[in-house]
């Protein structure tokens, strides 16, 4: 049986950044990860990461305590204020260490970290590297990771955890490359396997972006925060929903419908395309569903960028301009790019502390899977990669501390009971004789996700969302495999993922039904306002069998009360 | 009128074939149809025992690199009309196969690490404890070599790579210049120590083909030329 004192599920940005402190903490570490590190969808992170760095002329009196105070605003006050301040002051100094490790950020005339502005934020705060700010964060944290010598399991997908109620005592895992699945003895293991997209049908997220280890969180017991919270980015390319940042319209660019009319003014007249995203994914909706999205375009409105010129989109958003000539065939220097609101990122997940710990001790999560929360009901731009690389090192270092001079307790006889368990739940797929099969469930799934829990919410097609994942959950039981062959099998792992899909659906979905308000990212057509007196509150969602069974819990407000949010 | 594309896909498991079959799928083109999607679109209706590596699908995570009509590119960003009516799909070349399209990358990864892949520097943060200042002029001298996503496709289109396995190859060495060409690195003499061998850059005889087949266009020949010549004046001052 394989042992190492920390596992790190996953190998982006927060994954990377927890193994390259559990390793300086001279922790033995290791990563267990789906991909490649590198593969990981940090990567495809364009934009940048907020820290009040003050570094432009116009940001001088930038600072943490203001960074904190936009974060929690664009919650809509659904973050917990303490975790958003916590956030927002560990900034400058995980921005700093970060180009010490050799990030290569675009720089300002004076050879500063140059900052870009970005939606919902006071200053120009965000540090950015062209159009490629994730890859090349990612690839840096890589590096100090081999630079470390931090284990990777390469291609190894945890399938659950071995927890005896009181404590966690590893993992279970199945080997991609082999088909073998082994159990991995682990004092602390730390969730950090990004977010989970692919529950909907247009998703920004990579292929890979299943959500599937917040059911195994899920399943041990761990209960899931505020999942009803789902950000859906304003700018995706029609088609395959590939990101255009929001860098574009930091630099100045600009969104227009059919008229050509920069709609955002009646809208957020102040902060027009730079308003937060929930508010723009919004207003472009409700431009297509009256009539003004591009007459060919299946639900769309233009990002236009023309006015930026050659020059400044071949220097600040390089990227961008060869996903448009790839995938759309278009040169956004020449003409305008066909886009439209697609599900982007989830504020929810995982339910941690500061410190990434979770009620279950010696198991941590932090980035996108986990919900501290420090985003509330809606997260900036440039928040997300800021949140892996605070969060990633606060979970590493909690999870060292954790298992530091402290003897061992991991029991063999539970992780034994976890391998036997989840190998005959393997065996009996691969043997079973169902009838179903992932596309029959799965196309279901991302229908209903898009259409009824999507930007928009209403009772009628939530309740009925709610029974079709209910209906798809018990369906899965008769789900078979068409592939046997152990070795690299797709069609196996994919089917494992879908029954935990399911599950982060239908809680989803749940929360969303159940809360009676419209706040941040949850916006509902039958109760149109924000709901303080009742729904100031965190949902927190509990596997039962038979679906999520919720409860809820305070939010902490330290400085700032709730106000109506204008932009 | 819908027209249909014929994928010509190399299939074997190594442990059960002892050679590679090329099996045919008939797909419908549909518009923006990218060789991924096809893919994809075999794996779930057609033959699901199909292996293939992919993720953001978006060209930025460097899994699907493929030799597709005799050139390695990512399957995600090429766009099967532009392919012709039969399109040839085989794994990266000169890599192990693990199973279908899905190559061993070992060896790939190795010669990464050998390289000492992360920024080297001898003194401390400057003392303000911000970050240390580099004007726009040496970060752009970088622009190209970092946007690099290690897909392998420049690596495995070498063919000196092919015959010397113990090579460093293109990616290794794109990879170092990234590091060379950085005003903030301070590795000098000691990390061009670790390419100035006939395994390390002397072995490039500017064939160009990692440069050709490079998706992100990073001009990897050249990078590989200038570590060649501050090699020979290391060694011409005694320095190396």
């Amino acid at each position: 049986m394989l042992k190492h004192q920390v596992i790190i599920v996953g190998g982006g940005l927060a994954g990377l950044r927890a193994a390259v402190e559990c390793a300086m903490l001279g922790v033995d570490t290791a990563v267990l990860s789906l991909l490649y590190p590198v593969r990981s969808h940090s990567g495809a992170a364009q934009g940048g990461i907020n820290a009040a760095l003050a570094n432009m002329p116009e940001c001088k009196d930038d600072s943490p305590a203001k960074h904190a105070y936009d974060t929690v605003k664009g919650a809509d006050f659904l973050a917990d204020q303490d975790c958003s301040e916590t956030m927002t002051t560990d900034a400058p100094t995980r921005i700093y260490e970060l180009e010490h490790w050799g990030v290569p950020f675009s720089r300002t005339f004076d050879g500063k970290i140059a900052q870009r502005p970005f939606g919902g934020a006071g200053y120009p705060r965000t540090c950015y590297a062209a159009d490629k700010t994730g890859l090349y964060i990612l690839h840096t944290l890589n590096e100090q990771a081999v630079k470390q010598r931090v284990k990777v399991y390469n291609e190894w997908a945890a399938l659950s955890l071995a927890s005896d109620g009181a404590q966690n005592h590893g993992l279970v895992a199945l080997n991609l490359q082999t088909g073998e699945i082994g159990a991995f003895a682990a004092d602390a293991v730390i969730f950090a396997t990004g977010g989970a997209g692919r529950i909907y049908k247009r998703t920004s997220n990579a292929m890979q972006s299943t959500g599937f280890c917040l059911a195994v969180a899920y399943r041990a017991g761990i209960p899931l925060k505020d999942m009803e919270f789902v950000q859906f980015h304003p700018t995706t390319i029609i088609g395959t929903n590939i990101l255009m940042t929001e860098g574009a319209r930091g630099e100045g660019g600009y969104i227009i419908n059919k008229d050509g009319e920069r709609f955002m003014q009646r809208y957020a007249a102040k902060a027009m395309e730079l308003a937060p995203r929930d508010i723009v994914s919004r207003s472009i909706q409700t431009e297509i569903n009256e009539g003004r999205g591009l007459p060919d375009g299946g639900g769309s409105v233009y990002l236009d960028l023309r006015h930026l010129g050659r020059e400044k989109i071949l220097e600040r958003l390089p990227g961008i301009r060869d996903i448009c000539i790839s995938f759309l065939g278009l040169d956004p220097i020449e003409k305008p790019i066909p886009i439209q609101p697609g599900m982007h990122f989830i504020m929810g997940g995982i339910d941690t502390d500061k410190d990434g710990a979770t009620i279950l001790p010696g198991v941590f999560a932090a980035g996108e899977c986990a919900c501290v929360s420090v985003h509330g009901a809606n997260r900036l731009g440039g928040n997300s990669l800021l949140e892996c690389v605070v969060m990633g090192q606060r979970a590493g270092a909690a999870a060292g501390k954790f298992v530091k001079g402290k003897a061992s307790a991991l029991k063999e006889a539970v992780l034994n009971d976890a391998l036997k368990k989840t190998s005959a739940e393997v065996d009996a797929l691969l043997k079973s004789s169902g009838k179903e099969r992932l596309v029959t469930l799965r196309d279901p799934m991302q229908d209903a996700m898009t259409d009824q829990i999507g930007i928009y919410r209403d009772e009628k097609p939530m309740t009925e969302a709610v029974a079709l994942l209910r209906e798809l959950r018990k369906r899965y039981r008769n789900i078979g495999v068409d592939a046997k062959n152990l070795k690299f099998n797709l069609d196996l792992l994919r089917t494992i993922e879908l029954g935990g899909m399911l599950d982060v659906a239908e809680a989803t979905a749940t929360g969303a039904l159940a809360r009676k308000e419209s706040r941040g990212g949850h916006s509902r057509l039958d109760f149109k306002t924000r709901d303080d007196a009742n729904w100031m509150k965190h949902t927190l969602a509990y596997f039962t069998p038979d679906g999520a069974r919720l409860d809820y819990k305070p939010v902490t407000i330290t400085k700032w009360q709730p106000e109506e949010r204008k932009y | 009128m819908s027209q249909t594309v014929t994928l010509r896909i190399y299939r074997r498991d190594p442990e059960l074939d002892s050679a590679a079959k090329y099996q045919n799928y008939q797909i419908e083109l549909t518009p923006g149809l990218t060789v991924l999607m096809a893919l994809y679109h075999v794996l779930e209706n057609v033959d699901k025992s199909l292996a293939f590596r992919a993720s953001c699908r978006s060209a930025v995570c460097g899994s699907c690199g493929m030799h597709i009509n005799g050139k390695n590119m990512l399957a995600c960003e090429t766009q099967l009309a532009t392919l012709g009516n039969e399109v040839l799909i085989e794994p990266l070349p000169h890599l192990p196969v693990l199973k279908d399209l899905v190559v061993d990358m070992t060896t790939f990864w190795d010669k990464y690490e050998r390289v000492r892949p992360y920024l080297i520097a001898l003194k401390e943060p400057p003392p303000s404890g911000k970050e240390r200042i580099q004007n726009v002029e040496d970060r752009k001298r970088i622009d190209e070599f970092i946007d690099c996503i290690l897909c392998a496709c420049c690596h495995t289109s070498c063919s000196t790579a092919w015959w010397d396995k113990e090579y460093l190859g293109p990616a290794a060495l794109a990879k170092m210049y990234r590091f060379v060409a950085d005003s903030r690195d301070e590795g000098g003499a000691e990390r061009l120590k670790i390419v100035a061998s006939e395994e390390g850059v002397f072995r490039c005889h500017t064939i160009f083909n990692c440069t050709e087949e490079c998706p992100k266009k990073i001009p990897i020949t050249f990078g590989i030329q200038e570590m060649k010549k501050k090699v020979m004046w290391g060694k011409l001052t005694g320095k190396i």
